[in-house]
């Protein structure tokens, strides 16, 4: 098993030098320059089989050019009667037999490593977390330390962190290029896989089923972050209750509006009365204040906040908040803003980890 | 009725009749190639819609929701209302002729299949202009199709059923055609490659587009008569529509390429003045991928949980269909090895679809490794995949094989300047648009996304793709106004303008609307190719003069189509109002009358007198 994957390091080195010399794409979205442990098996294999297929492609442009070099009539040629060849037996085993070889070269590992990521013997001694997809947000339950949030997904670098998949609605798939290949968000059964991010970062996360009309806005981030500040996380996580808060005039108003209008009927803001697999209706605002984007995509800023609270239909077509609340002015949501942004329950945040262009 | 097809001027009327009723093979080949051009355009106005909307980050020429619709319109249209009607017009236009029959087996069939395809087509565009078209994309995938409102999905159901019994027909005429239609001599192992390939395509036919029906039938129960069965909540499932829609899928992606496989050996061998290279070998190379074809299904769902065991054993048979195709491959290499190959727009095309079709099957093996495709799957990759598949094979393919078979459809030579610009425009287009794709899908760019976002990396690639598709769009207006040019004033063609190789170029251009005044006579693999090299460079007859009987024309096959165009209205609006209910049972209960009126009332056709057929045979001997 190990034996091939350090075979194939070297290939790797050579697939890195290519990623970086074209440039491609941007550093913990993409999926060429893996940092976790499920896109470098991914990167193996799409390099080896790259590689063979490039040669394979190469022998073809090789007989393809002289074939039109040497075959093809020419001005002034007078038209022939080539000899009529039925085939060559010889010449046929070959182009028969040496793709079968390569195809195997390519099966072989292939297998082991589908199995090999498949293997989840070890799932009880690490870090479970329970993901629901949802039109068009993410919902990330950690049932041993009872906390659950939305949208940041907080992970310690370096260990195996299994994820169980599940769909509240469509289906969804799981993707951050950068540390693993995707795995779809069924709503009939629950879909299993690990996660290893080699290092610290915000990484960006999509889904890639088709989901409707706001697919293309359903991002997340998954914050890697080292074991001692994710332990600080969590605890700090079960302890806020926002009830605790300490708010200023406009935010204690918006904490009374955010009531009044409905929010809680749908939103969560602390861990107080958290319950293992219960789908909350709609994302958990807990560490809103936290949040690294507003809705997946937007800057968290509190002139996004705002437009988001007034019209998010605007910025999320087909989202489900549309038209569960009753009206929202601009005024009343600035104060709702003041209040969420003051849920900060952790200085573990993806703030300083990120580097933005 | 044969003095019509021999005067030279009618009015409009009497040619649109013509057409309407026709149950010609030859009129059947010009109806699907034209509606399937109708819908190609369509498809591809749809397409550049998608490229301007990604020509730069957050853009906002078009709806999230309006552009899901025209995702899902293009891929639909592009499949099965453009390269399917296109691919069985070019089936219907040289299959009786290269085996020397002098029709389909079933010619009143063949014109059902064409209405079908049709109205199908027709009924699903209506969609654009009652409420919105299907948006569930063109796998139409449960889950969200049962969660999409509105109509537009119940367009597609209807749309596709009805278009989908048309093709299924096509199947079965073109399967009979073959068995018992062949010219005498014309052994199977004598057929040309372009028949062969299509006579297997049919047999693909017939056993994927039963699961497609019942795939479409279960979604309208569950979506129209309140049935569960891939309803979550009520213990359904959604899995099961995928694995029945890729088991007609994956099978109809090789439906698609294969009959073009035919064409450029066709080519290949008439240009370079060659045999074939390595036919039996050809010939069984094609039914072994069409053969695994029907194995790898599963490929399409390495991400979606079926496990390490199914996902090992589909990622083994799918690098497996790489085996054949190699095959393929150097046998077009090697049959214009040693040969003169003479270079004109139809094997430009053929040569330009041997790199790229290449690539297609390069990046295919390379999706057939299921962990390497947990990062491929569902991204850019794939649209470029599989575009280097579709529009580098079956495209390629229809540009090719409609330059070569044009001078016999419609007695013109398309021009060749004209051809050669079309060809260079396309061509460099296409690699712009789609091979930027594959980086844009590893670079962590999904596909069926409205927007990509700002500062992710992808603008340059997005931008580049957008600029390869205006050269795809310059491209087909020149070949457009090529083919109205060569109407209104372009060259004549003979009976023979290739100096080819197969029985096809041995009748006039176009042909007599009965083909042949006698079935020729085969004696080999290439027989026009064997009487120019050892008879007189023509046929010989393999049966006596005589009266030869012919099918009547017939107008029921509209009507059938009509009847179902409105019964599939009222099936998608009764959910509305009852009072749709009585397009649904009009429709059907019209539908089903006019198949009674077929089968009750005898139609014994016509003779072609022996004198009439005589005196042509005297003509061609001048």
């Amino acid at each position: 098993m190990k034996g091939w994957m350090k075979n194939l390091r070297t290939f790797s080195i050579l697939g890195f030098l290519v990623a970086i010399l074209s440039g491609c794409g941007r550093d913990n979205l993409t999926a060429l320059v893996p940092k976790g442990y499920g896109a470098d098996i991914s990167m193996q294999l799409i390099i080896l089989t790259t590689v063979i297929m490039t040669a394979v492609l190469i022998v073809v442009l090789i007989l393809f050019v002289i074939v039109i070099v040497r075959f093809r009539k020419k001005k002034g040629d007078p038209t022939i009667n080539p000899e009529q060849v039925e085939g060559n037996k010889l010449l046929e085993t070959v182009w028969t037999i040496i793709p079968i070889i390569l195809v195997i070269i390519m099966a072989v590992p292939t297998v082991f490593a589908t199995f090999h990521l498949a293997d989840d013997k070890d799932k009880d001694d690490n870090i479970n977390i329970e993901i629901t997809g949802n039109q068009f947000w993410w919902h990330f339950d950690y049932k041993d330390e009872e906390i659950s949030t939305s949208q940041d997904l907080y992970v310690p670098v370096g260990t195996k962190i299994y994820l169980d998949l599940i769909s509240s609605d469509v289906i969804h798939s799981f993707w951050v290029p950068s540390i693993s290949g995707k795995l779809d968000v069924n709503p009939e059964n629950t879909n299993t896989m690990y996660i290893e991010a080699y290092e610290e970062g915000v990484y960006f996360g999509k889904c890639a089923e088709f989901c409707g009309d706001s697919h293309s806005l359903m991002d997340f981030k998954v914050v890697v972050v080292s074991q001692e500040e994710y332990d600080q996380w969590v605890e700090d996580m079960q302890d806020f209750d926002s009830d605790d808060l300490e708010l200023a005039d406009d935010a204690a108003e918006g904490e009374d509006l955010f009531e009044d209008k409905g929010c809680l009927s749908c939103h969560a803001t602390d861990n107080g009365e958290y319950s293992e697999g219960d789908a909350p209706m709609g994302p958990d605002l807990t560490q809103f204040g936290d949040r690294s984007r507003l809705a997946g995509y937007l800057e968290p800023t509190k002139e996004n906040l705002v437009d988001w609270i007034v019209d998010p239909e605007e910025l999320k077509p087909g989202n489900e908040m549309t038209g569960k609340y009753s009206p929202v002015d601009e005024d009343e949501a600035g104060k709702i803003a003041e209040y969420l942004m003051e849920l900060q329950p952790s200085d573990v945040t993806a703030e300083g980890k990120e580097e933005k262009e | 009725m044969s003095s019509i097809a021999a005067t030279g001027k009618r009015g409009f009327g009497s040619f649109l009749w013509d057409y309407l009723t026709t149950v010609d093979h030859k009129k059947i080949a010009h109806l699907y190639i034209a509606g399937g051009a109708f819908f190609f355009i369509l498809g591809g106005i749809e397409a550049l819609i998608i490229r301007i909307q990604l020509i730069k980050p957050e853009n906002d020429f078009v709806s999230a929701g309006f552009y899901n619709e025209i995702i899902t319109m293009h891929g639909t249209t592009m499949i099965f209302l453009a390269a399917m009607p296109i691919m069985i017009g070019l089936m219907n236009a040289a299959i009786p002729l290269q085996i020397g029959a002098r029709d389909v087996a079933f010619p009143f069939l063949n014109s059902l299949s064409f209405w079908l395809f049709m109205f199908g087509g027709l009924l699903l565009n209506v969609s654009f202009m009652t409420g919105g078209a299907p948006d569930a994309g063109w796998t139409n995938y449960a889950s969200l199709a049962m969660n999409s409102s509105g109509h537009g999905v119940d367009y597609y159901i209807a749309g596709l059923q009805i278009a989908g019994a048309g093709t299924l027909m096509g199947g079965i005429n073109f399967l009979a055609t073959v068995v018992t239609m062949r010219a005498p001599g014309m052994t199977y192992m004598r057929m040309p490659l372009f028949t062969w390939a299509s006579f297997i395509t049919s047999v693909l036919i017939l056993f994927a587009f039963p699961a497609l029906t019942v795939n479409l039938f279960l979604l309208m129960f569950d979506r129209m008569f309140d049935s569960a069965i891939f309803d979550v909540a009520l213990g359904g499932n959604t899995i099961i529509y995928q694995h029945l829609f890729w088991i007609f899928g994956h099978p109809e992606v090789y439906i698609l390429i294969l009959p073009f496989f035919g064409a450029f050996s066709d080519i290949f061998s008439t240009f370079a003045r060659k045999r074939l290279f390595g036919y039996t070998a050809m010939v069984f190379a094609t039914m072994i991928i069409a053969f695994l074809g029907f194995m790898v299904w599963a490929h399409h769902m390495f991400t979606v949980g079926l496990g390490p065991v199914a996902n090992s054993i589909f990622s083994v048979g799918t690098m497996a269909i790489a085996v054949p195709t190699g095959i393929k491959i150097f046998n077009w290499l090697f049959t214009m090895w040693g040969g003169q190959l003479k270079i004109n727009s139809a094997v430009l095309w053929a040569l330009a679809f041997i790199p790229s079709f290449t690539i297609g099957g390069m990046t295919g093996v390379m999706l057939g490794s299921a962990v390497a495709d947990y990062q491929y799957h569902d991204t850019y990759f794939v649209i470029g995949h599989f575009h280097y598949v579709i529009v580098g094979g079956t495209v390629f393919g229809i540009f090719a094989a409609l330059h070569y078979w044009w001078p016999k459809m419609f007695g013109r030579v398309l021009n060749e300047a004209m051809g050669q610009v079309t060809f260079w425009l396309f061509f460099i287009g296409f690699h712009l648009t789609f091979f930027i794709q594959h980086f844009l899908g590893l670079m962590g760019m999904p596909r069926r996304y409205w927007v990509f976002l700002k500062d992710q990396g992808l603008e340059l690639g997005n931008v580049i793709s957008s600029i390869g598709a205006f050269f795809m769009a310059a491209g087909v207006i020149v070949f457009v106004y090529n083919i109205i040019h060569s109407a209104a004033k372009g060259e004549k063609a003979d009976a023979d303008p290739w100096d080819a190789r197969t029985l096809e170029w041995t009748v006039s251009s176009p042909p007599p609307y009965y083909n042949f005044e006698q079935l020729p006579l085969v004696r080999g693999l290439d027989p026009l190719w064997i009487e120019k090299m050892e008879g007189d460079g023509k046929m010989s007859p393999g049966e006596p003069l005589d009266d030869v009987h012919m099918p009547n024309n017939s107008f029921i096959p509209f009507l059938m189509g009509l009847g179902f165009f409105i019964a599939g209205y009222g099936f998608i609006h009764q959910t509305d109002n009852s009072l749709w209910y009585i397009a649904l049972y009009g429709g059907m209960a019209f539908s089903i009358g006019c198949m009674v009126v077929r089968s009750l009332k005898d139609d014994y056709g016509y003779y072609i007198p022996k004198e009439e057929l005589q005196k042509a045979v005297e003509e061609e001997a001048k």
